[in-house]
């Protein structure tokens, strides 16, 4: 168990807390959220990924382990793979055989220097503690290799050559173009689908059963629809449900809607359609309205862009002029734009494509 | 003697007026062992603030009450000294990090660092965790909200974050998704109507449903400025009368004669009137984005719908360039010139129509 949470993504501060929670008895130990317990602990429990299951299930049998580079949206159990692997290979030499770095706090040139070279120079031997053999190399784990800063990748391209014998890298990100070219072709690439919407839907109804929740098929189909092949969002949506609704109440769609911050689709389609009747005083109105309703104007962005992409009362050329309004309005907002004028920016912006039309 | 605001102010969850089945949902939240990170947000003066409260005494008892103001120093990487009020109690402790600009995330990691790494002092307490309030936390820089990230990893053990924000747009997807989201929304008119009577009656008052009514639409479903003005107006004249005048903010006032003035003569005189007009604005501390967003409201009041779209999106720009850069007087004056542009543009081509 220690070793297991040990591994978490939180690194070394996991580790930390799972000493307390020992010391300090079973109180504690529920805060280990959802994500953390339910994770897949061997390479045959991860769902979906077949190819890199395959090499490593081959890797566990025996053969040698290449450079891995994971890529593929969040959530669609990157970390968990190659952290299953690492387990199986190692055992309880785990500890002292991978060094996971999160990239987003511990990035630069020096960190790739000091911290990932010393640790690649060290050599590890072929047997384990208790005599059986374990695989001769170390795991060094570069977790958000996308946000690792050019410098720091160049810094890596001979330290990964020479260390060879002794060190596998396995490089972890969400956008495989921002990895320097001479870093892919040093590894054998894998990509991470989202996962299906079935397999999601299996997991969380696991996750039910054994925290002995009442949830209904309905509500789970609606966390599996707002994940979008996202097994991390899904997991910590349903807990957080759980947490807020206390223990043995049930868990209702609208609960869902909530945590998950998507705006009712009422709101959407009334959006639109104040647009449609193309006067400018009704949709400064419901701007108003909206924001005083507190929903997010991201998440509502992503939502108008799924009924304009899917509607069938614009041509194609139309769709594209708004996709491009949506684009601009949607980064200016990320950017720290004030939500009411971009939102009337791109209200007017869908005004204008209703009137050309007629 | 303090104002109404704060001396009606709900004290406990089961005292809120409105968001009753959220408030229980809270008050089962408190009660359990695992209290996650929260983030509640909302527009202002819909109540984050006193549901923030509520939830602490919640947690500990009546000793959040006791407050103490302290002044906190920081030194940043390059020498610089920032000195930083913070408010708190023995459990919790409350921040506002964007006050000190660009450096908030020194703020943000040498402050929740010294918290965390201190252990509750009382050991009875039924706590093992405090809590760190973080208010403003959508004006973040986005080095600070990366610092915060990995904090409420590392630290989750001895302490709690509550983050108030405003909006959660500017909030990267990380942060937001390590948090329970509490939305706050606006009190509905009929809510607003019901509070001020509440208030009214246990100030001793007679207050009429026009004139509530009439206060609750001013305030533009704003609880905090609607019982300001209702004490407002109480000062004015009492008894109430139903038509009694409500004191409008004189900013609002002020952006409107600004806008009057540019939309009936658009010369670079006006311009530079405006300018000082804006000048008084922001000396007296209107935020720039009330200033901007009154601003365009009013101004494009009186124009055509084509009109309205260009000018949107102009001042779509503008305002985002307003958030990137640091002096505002540029960028407000720049959309007034472009709107007077494009304004007496417009006119003369429909003159020019018309013969």
């Amino acid at each position: 168990m220690d070793s297991f949470l040990k591994s978490g993504k939180l690194g070394t501060s996991i580790g930390d807390k799972t000493s307390q929670l020992n010391n300090e008895g079973v109180k504690k130990k529920k805060s280990v959220p959802w994500v953390e317990k339910y994770r897949p602990r061997t390479v045959s429990d991860i769902v979906e990924q077949t190819e890199a299951v395959h090499v490593l299930e081959q890797c566990i049998a025996g053969a040698d382990l290449p450079n891995l580079l994971f890529y593929g949206p969040p959530g669609t159990g990157k970390t968990s793979t190659i952290l299953a692997a690492a387990r199986q290979l190692f055992g309880d030499m785990y500890r002292d055989r991978i060094l996971e770095l999160n990239a987003s706090d511990e990035r630069g040139i020096q960190v790739i220097r000091d911290k990932v070279k010393t640790f690649a120079q060290l050599t590890a031997s072929a047997v384990r503690h208790d005599g059986k053999s374990c695989p001769p190399f170390k795991v060094i784990i570069l977790d958000e290799a996308d946000s690792l800063t050019n410098a720091a990748q160049a810094a890596l391209r001979r330290t990964m050559e020479k260390e060879s014998k002794t060190t596998r890298f396995c490089l972890i990100c969400n956008y495989v173009s921002r990895i320097i070219e001479p870093l892919t072709s040093r590894c054998t690439k894998f990509q991470f689908k989202p996962l299906d919407e079935s397999k999601i839907l299996e997991r969380l109804k696991l996750i039910c059963q054994e925290e002995k929740l009442q949830v209904n098929d309905e509500v789970l189909n609606v966390l599996v629809k707002t994940s979008g092949g996202d097994m991390r969002r899904a997991t910590t949506c349903l807990q957080s449900c759980s947490v807020l609704k206390g223990k043995d109440a049930t868990v209702s769609m609208h609960d869902v809607y909530e945590i998950t911050g998507v705006v009712p689709d009422q709101w959407v389609t009334d959006y639109i359609s104040v647009c449609k009747e193309n006067i400018y005083s009704k949709l400064e109105e419901f701007i108003e309205s909206f924001i005083l309703e507190a929903y997010t104007a991201a998440q509502f962005l992503k939502q108008v862009n799924e009924v304009i992409v899917n509607t069938d009362e614009f041509t194609d050329k139309r769709k594209a002029v708004i996709g491009e309004k949506l684009g601009t309005v949607s980064y200016r907002l990320q950017d720290g734009g004030s939500e009411y004028i971009q939102l009337l920016d791109l209200g007017c912006a869908i005004m204008i494509e209703y009137s050309k039309k007629t | 003697m303090s104002l109404w605001v704060d001396k009606y102010r709900p004290k406990d969850l089961s005292k809120l007026d409105y968001h009753k089945d959220q408030a229980e949902n809270l008050k089962k939240l408190t009660q359990r062992g695992d209290f996650p990170h929260l983030l509640v947000y909302g527009p202002s003066g819909a109540g984050k603030k006193t549901r923030i409260m509520c939830i602490l005494k919640d947690l500990y008892g009546p000793g959040v009450e006791r407050l103490r103001m302290e002044q906190l120093n920081f030194t940043t990487p390059s020498k610089k000294k920032l000195e930083i009020m913070t408010v708190s109690s023995n459990y919790h402790i409350e921040i506002n990090p964007s006050d000190v600009g660009i450096y908030d995330r020194v703020v943000v990691m040498d402050l929740i660092k010294n918290v965390a790494q201190t252990q509750q002092l009382d050991v009875n307490g039924q706590r093992e965790f405090k809590v760190i309030v973080l208010t403003d936390v959508d004006d973040l820089s986005k080095d600070a909200q990366h610092a915060l990230r990995r904090t409420m990893e590392k630290y989750i053990a001895n302490c709690r974050l509550i983050l108030s924000a405003n909006s959660t747009s500017r909030l990267t997807p990380a942060i937001r998704s390590r948090c329970l989201g509490i939305r706050v929304s606006a009190p509905t008119i009929t809510e607003i109507v019901t509070i001020l009577q509440g208030v009214c009656k246990r100030e001793g008052l007679n207050l009429p449903t026009e004139l509530a009514q009439r206060i609750a639409e001013k305030s533009n479903r704003n609880l905090r400025r609607a019982i300001l003005m209702c004490e407002a107006c109480k000062v004015e004249q009492y008894p109430f009368s139903a038509n009694q005048n409500i004191a409008e903010p004189d900013w609002l006032l002020f952006i409107r004669a600004i806008a009057r003035k540019i939309s009936q003569e658009q010369s670079i005189n006006t311009l530079a009137s405006v300018r000082g007009d804006l000048y008084e604005l922001i000396i007296h501390g209107i935020p720039n984005t009330i200033i901007f967003q009154t601003l365009v409201s009013e101004l494009v009041k009186n124009c055509d719908i084509t009109l309205k779209a260009t000018i949107i999106s102009q001042a779509a720009l503008f305002e985002h360039r307003l958030q990137h850069g640091n002096k505002a007087i540029f960028h407000l004056e720049a959309f007034v010139a472009k709107y007077m542009y494009l304004y007496k543009k417009f006119l003369e081509d429909t003159i020019g129509d018309a013969f």
